[in-house]
């Protein structure tokens, strides 16, 4: 079971979550990682044979609201959550986009 | 001799959806308000927030489906697609991978007299970004969630385009029907349209793509055909040297007419997709779609050639009023109250026309009520007001919509048909203008229209300048 995450997949999955992870920070996510795979792995042993494929896992569909307008100015909750905030916006680190 | 190349395009337009509410939350989709006023735990992607799917969104959706001559999935469902940006604040975009809405569509359009089908890979359903905006005093990024949540259709193409021409063409066909459904504005500018061009270029005659990029940042038609020059050429150039085009996404500079290639962080492709397990499967059944194809409105080319049949216009103004579909209807409902289709054509192609491009407004943002048009080409056929009276009261008509019946009454523009009252103030104007009478009276024709002027103005304008010639030269 060991080693399926290899230095390389932690490499790129750290550029995929665009975060910088140091050497010990690596060494335990690949750890947690193992940990997941094996947990799901278990999954594999069901008989699945013969078994359709589902798009959901309930047996309800076409669940909607119409579109009527009903939250209003919420930009004071919504920035209770910003670490910093300037002119109602978040602040993050510059972005090109 | 150097070898010609063939230009392969495919676009990927995303458009966003005309709803009063976003695609998984009551926040208003509301253009320019504050920062962060139109958000919700929804689209601000909080833990435990439950999207729940607009149904508006799927009507749209399937309109424009069948409109795009696609067939209509009728299990669709949403998935998840995971990326890590500041405007993405649940660190995954919902949208549709495995079970799209619409598939397999096509549009024609036509360049230089030629029809082509260009076929519609598939359509789906997704959400919109929030806003980043640089903030060149501290060197950060500000973020806005107003947008997070606005719901969006993105319409993939075949690569079935060949010139920028093509694709001009193919986006002003699907603006045109998008507009006719009004499921949205289609404003490339302010971002309600958007196309992303994918262009690879091949040594003509082979059959085998070339490599492929992906143009981004892309807002304007000419920003759109300035591109798809600039890396058409840049490609071949590679060729040329022997070296080989790489696949990837590239940033247009309209001001600088450059693209750069995007950081391989930025254009990480692997989204690891997975289907959303909070929102349950779209099921469109026969009922629901024969609905909405039994709503579906008259669309350009049967508007055209209906019009053709009706009305005795040319075709060229035909195209122009069926371009867009509030100018169609407004023209549609003038020419029924008026009884007059080439004047109401004659008001919409010359001053409305005029006053668009004065005002820098776009034909669906045109305001004026049908009647008030109506109304104006009756006052003026009936001689009741003279043209350039008439061109003024339009004026008011465009901008606020007034009724030029009243307007004309309380501000007292009638012209004077009374013949003793031209004639009183006539013989003011020969009075106070000998030269030009005696110029007139010793053979000069073009002394006429000076006097003819004069009494217009004496007038100020509410006269028949053909009625005051005749009495002038009559007195005269």
């Amino acid at each position: 079971m060991a080693d399926r995450i290899s230095d390389e997949t932690i490499e790129y999955i750290g550029i995929l979550s665009k975060l910088e992870l140091d050497g010990s920070e690596k060494e335990a996510a690949k750890a947690d990682m193992e940990k997941m795979i094996a947990y799901i792995d278990r999954l594999n042993e069901l008989d699945t044979e013969g078994i359709e494929p589902m798009p959901h896992v309930f047996p309800i569909y076409n669940a909607f609201r119409s579109d009527e307008v009903e939250n209003g100015d919420e930009s004071v909750r919504t920035l209770a959550n910003a670490p910093v905030q300037k002119e109602g916006s978040f602040v993050v680190p510059k972005t090109i986009g | 001799m150097a070898k010609q190349y063939e230009t392969v395009i495919g676009l990927e337009v995303h458009v966003e959806l005309a709803t009063k509410t976003k695609i998984f939350c009551s926040c208003s989709t509301a253009f320019g308000g504050a920062p962060n006023s139109h958000t919700c735990p929804v689209c601000t992607g909080m833990p435990g927030a439950l999207p729940v799917l607009n149904k508006q969104v799927v009507e749209y959706a399937v309109a424009i489906g069948l409109a795009i001559n696609c067939t209509i999935a009728r299990e669709s469902k949403f998935d998840r697609k995971n990326y890590f940006y500041p405007d993405n604040p649940q660190n995954y975009q919902i949208s549709q991978l495995y079970l799209p809405i619409a598939r397999d569509g096509y549009v024609e359009i036509e360049t230089g007299g030629r029809r082509k089908k260009i076929r519609i890979h598939e359509m789906h359903m997704e959400e919109d970004a929030g806003k980043l905006v640089h903030d060149e005093w501290d060197d950060t990024s500000l973020v806005d969630y107003n947008r997070s949540g606005v719901p969006l259709v993105e319409i993939v193409s075949e690569p079935d385009m060949r010139s920028a021409e093509e694709v001009i063409a193919y986006l002003e066909t699907l603006r045109t029907i998008i507009q006719y459904l009004g499921a949205s504005d289609c404003k490339l500018q302010e971002g309600s349209m958007r196309a992303d061009v994918n262009l690879s270029v091949r040594e003509a005659g082979t059959d085998k793509f070339g490599t492929r990029t992906e143009m981004k940042n892309l807002n304007s038609f000419k920003a759109i055909t300035r591109a798809i020059e600039a890396e058409r050429l840049r490609q071949i150039e590679l060729l040329e040297e022997g070296k080989l085009v790489i696949q990837e996404t590239r940033r247009w500079d309209d001001n600088k007419e450059t693209s750069r290639a995007m950081r391989s962080k930025e254009d990480a492709r692997d989204y690891r997709y997975f289907p959303d397990p909070d929102l349950v499967p779209v099921v469109i059944d026969d009922v629901w779609l024969e609905r909405i194809k039994a709503d579906q409105p008259e669309f350009r080319s049967e508007k055209l050639a209906r019009y053709k049949e009706e009305f005795d216009i040319p075709m060229s103004d035909a195209e122009i009023i069926t371009s867009s579909k509030r100018m169609a209807d407004i023209f549609e409902e003038t020419a029924g109250l008026c009884g007059n289709p080439k004047k109401a054509a004659n008001w919409l192609m010359v001053e409305t026309m005029r006053l668009l491009k004065e005002h820098d407004m776009e034909p669906e943002d045109i305001a004026f009520s049908p009647a008030g048009l109506a109304k104006l080409i009756g006052l003026a056929d009936a001689g009741i007001i003279n043209s350039s009276v008439a061109k003024d009261v339009f004026e008011k008509v465009f901008t606020e919509d007034i009724d030029p019946e009243q307007y004309v009454e309380e501000r007292g523009l009638r012209t004077v048909s009374d013949e003793d009252a031209l004639r009183r103030v006539i013989a003011k104007v020969i009075e106070d203008t000998p030269h030009a009478v005696s110029d007139y009276r010793g053979g000069k024709e073009k002394a006429l229209g000076a006097l003819i002027g004069r009494t217009m103005k004496a007038m100020e304008g509410k006269a028949d300048p053909a009625l005051v010639g005749k009495i002038l030269k009559d007195m005269l």
